[in-house]
């Protein structure tokens, strides 16, 4: 197949009934690198990450992770597959009918059979990690804010020092200061971890600081993917509407004028 | 409309249904209940289902077991037969009114909130978060409800067959009058093994129904709180239409001589 990437999307397409999502979704991020996707509200980001997931099943083209195949993987090639994942969703998704640390410490203690105390420590070091105590830990999903939530989350997302992670906005709903603490988090498991990540975000800062490369999504297609140094210079409309936030241009938004 | 367009698309709406059940069951059976078994959960879910449904099934059998006794007397005492009471009331119990009303009542209280549990965890993504950290939910979710509810609800239909029983012997030997020794000597003579096995035969059946049913559902909602509330709905409706014509069947296989 055609080039190296370590995670390599060609032509992923996937409709809801008579609603076409991904028109054809093709992108490749190198070993080692934070890929960010940008794009407007509802254009199929979430979806284009569960499809690699597995959580979605696309109605055709091809993802190769590390050159493999994995669209229809099933049984335990799957699970072996998934356990080099960490995913933040959207919505955290946190298990509420278990304490916080109990969240973090999952894929710990279900996936890598480590003791229940052990898990317990490396989850309450991830909790700090994330600006959280461990009183935090105690408490259940239910108990938290917004914005804590989605900050365990991603400390559930990262606990088992995953291969591959994706992070489905991981600073919306965060203040500017932990949205920067979560950003150099995010940029620190590439640095240190050697994971390749994928972020999905409508925060340009943020963008910016953890982007190797940045990769536009409209209408269920790539329209532009290079490095993020190029960003500001991308002679692509569509970008630079998106980037500079400005209701003119190609990308038109249905709304009604009051 | 024609009439035969609003059958067809009826049928057809019920054969894509019990086709997914089928699916489900497939995988409910050789995906959740094959190892890795999850103790913890396990045994989470058989204080859940079994203990806490203690109180509603013990009630239910109680006043079962009274008003069955005053029946049997009014009906009997026309022939002269009182001393019936207590064996009618011991079989009515353990054959039929114990696993069926047990089986109802969970399945209204557990039934119910296994599918309203499963549902908000659907719509909530926390079952794709469950995959994303490499469990496969049919284990860790489905199968250990559906052990937990074939395993608990016997337990369940027997505390109720003594409960019930009781609740017959109360109303017998204090409103009725009759003779409590000879009526525990006429429960003990009458009622064999075989009456009791097969209720609980029963129960183990309806547990899975129960389990199957509102795992299914759960599984399967979507669209935020209103699918979460139809899901709940369908998910007692279904499971107590399925109790019952399994419980026709079952008599009708285990009584068939
Ligand atoms: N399970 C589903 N069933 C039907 N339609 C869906 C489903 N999931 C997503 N969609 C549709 O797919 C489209 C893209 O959804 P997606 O969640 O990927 O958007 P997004 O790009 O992540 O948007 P946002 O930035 O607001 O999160 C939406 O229009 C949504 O209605
Ligand atoms: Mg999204």
């Amino acid at each position: 197949m055609a080039g190296a990437g370590y995670i390599e999307l060609t032509g992923v397409r996937k409709s809801f009934g008579a609603k076409h999502v991904l028109n054809g979704v093709t992108l490749s991020v190198p070993k080692g690198h934070s890929l960010v996707v940008i794009g407007g509200s509802g254009t199929g980001k979430s979806v284009m990450l569960k499809c690699i997931l597995g959580l979605l099943h696309p109605d055709s083209g091809s993802i190769r992770i590390a050159g493999e195949e994995v669209v229809g993987l099933r049984g335990s090639a799957r699970d072996e597959y998934l356990a080099r994942f960490g995913m933040l969703f959207q919505g955290a998704a946190l298990f509420d009918s278990l304490s916080v640390w109990e969240n973090v410490a999952f894929g710990l203690i279900q996936g890598r059979h480590m003791a229940r105390s052990r898990a317990r420590d490396i989850a309450i070091e991830k909790l700090g990690q994330v600006g959280l105590t461990p009183e935090v830990g105690n408490l259940h999903p239910a108990e938290l804010s917004g914005g804590m939530q989605k900050r365990v989350g991603l400390a559930r997302a990262i606990a088992a020092d995953p291969e591959i992670i994706f992070f489905d906005e991981p600073t919306t709903g965060l203040d500017p200061i932990m949205a920067d603490v979560i950003n150099n988090l995010i940029v620190d498991c590439v640095k240190r971890l050697g994971a390749t990540t994928v972020s999905i975000t409508h925060d340009m800062a943020s963008a910016r600081k953890i982007a190797d490369d940045i990769a536009m999504i409209f209408k269920g297609e790539i329209v532009w993917q290079g490095p993020a140094k190029t960003i500001d210079n991308s002679g692509n409309a569509y970008v630079d509407q998106f980037i500079h936030g400005r209701a003119e241009g190609p990308i038109q938004m249905d709304v009604l004028k009051p | 409309m024609n009439l035969f367009a609003h059958i067809g698309r009826a049928t057809l709406a019920m054969l894509t249904e019990i086709g997914r059940v089928a699916m489900f069951l497939k995988d409910a059976l050789l995906q959740g209940l094959t190892p890795k078994i999850f103790p913890r959960q396990i045994i989470g879910q058989m204080v859940h289902i079994g203990y806490f449904s203690l109180p509603v099934v013990g009630l239910t059998a109680f006043f079962t077991g009274g008003a069955l006794a005053l029946q049997i007397y009014l009906g009997s005492s026309r022939f002269n037969a009182e001393s019936l009471v207590a064996s009618i009331v011991a079989l009515g119990i353990t054959r039929e009114l114990g696993p069926v009303l047990a089986g109802l009542m969970v399945a209204g209280r557990v039934g119910a909130s296994i599918a309203a549990e499963l549902g908000t965890m659907r719509v909530t993504e926390q079952i794709d978060a469950l995959v994303t950290l490499a469990t496969n939910p049919f284990k860790y979710l489905v199968g250990p409800r559906i052990i937990a509810a074939v395993v608990t609800l016997p337990m369940l239909v027997g505390i109720a067959d003594i409960i019930g029983i009781m609740g017959g012997y109360i109303v017998g030997t204090r409103s009725l009058g009759l003779n409590g020794f000879a009526y525990i000597r006429n429960t003990a003579d009458f009622l064999e093994f075989n009456d009791v096995s097969s209720g609980l035969i029963k129960a183990a059946v309806f547990g899975f129904i129960i389990a199957v049913m509102g795992c299914y559902h759960g599984f399967n909602s979507s669209g935020g709180a209103q699918g979460v509330g139809r899901a709940t709905t369908n998910a007692v409706v279904s499971s107590a239409i399925l109790i019952l014509a399994a419980n026709f069947a079952l008599t009708t296989l285990l009584f068939a001589d």
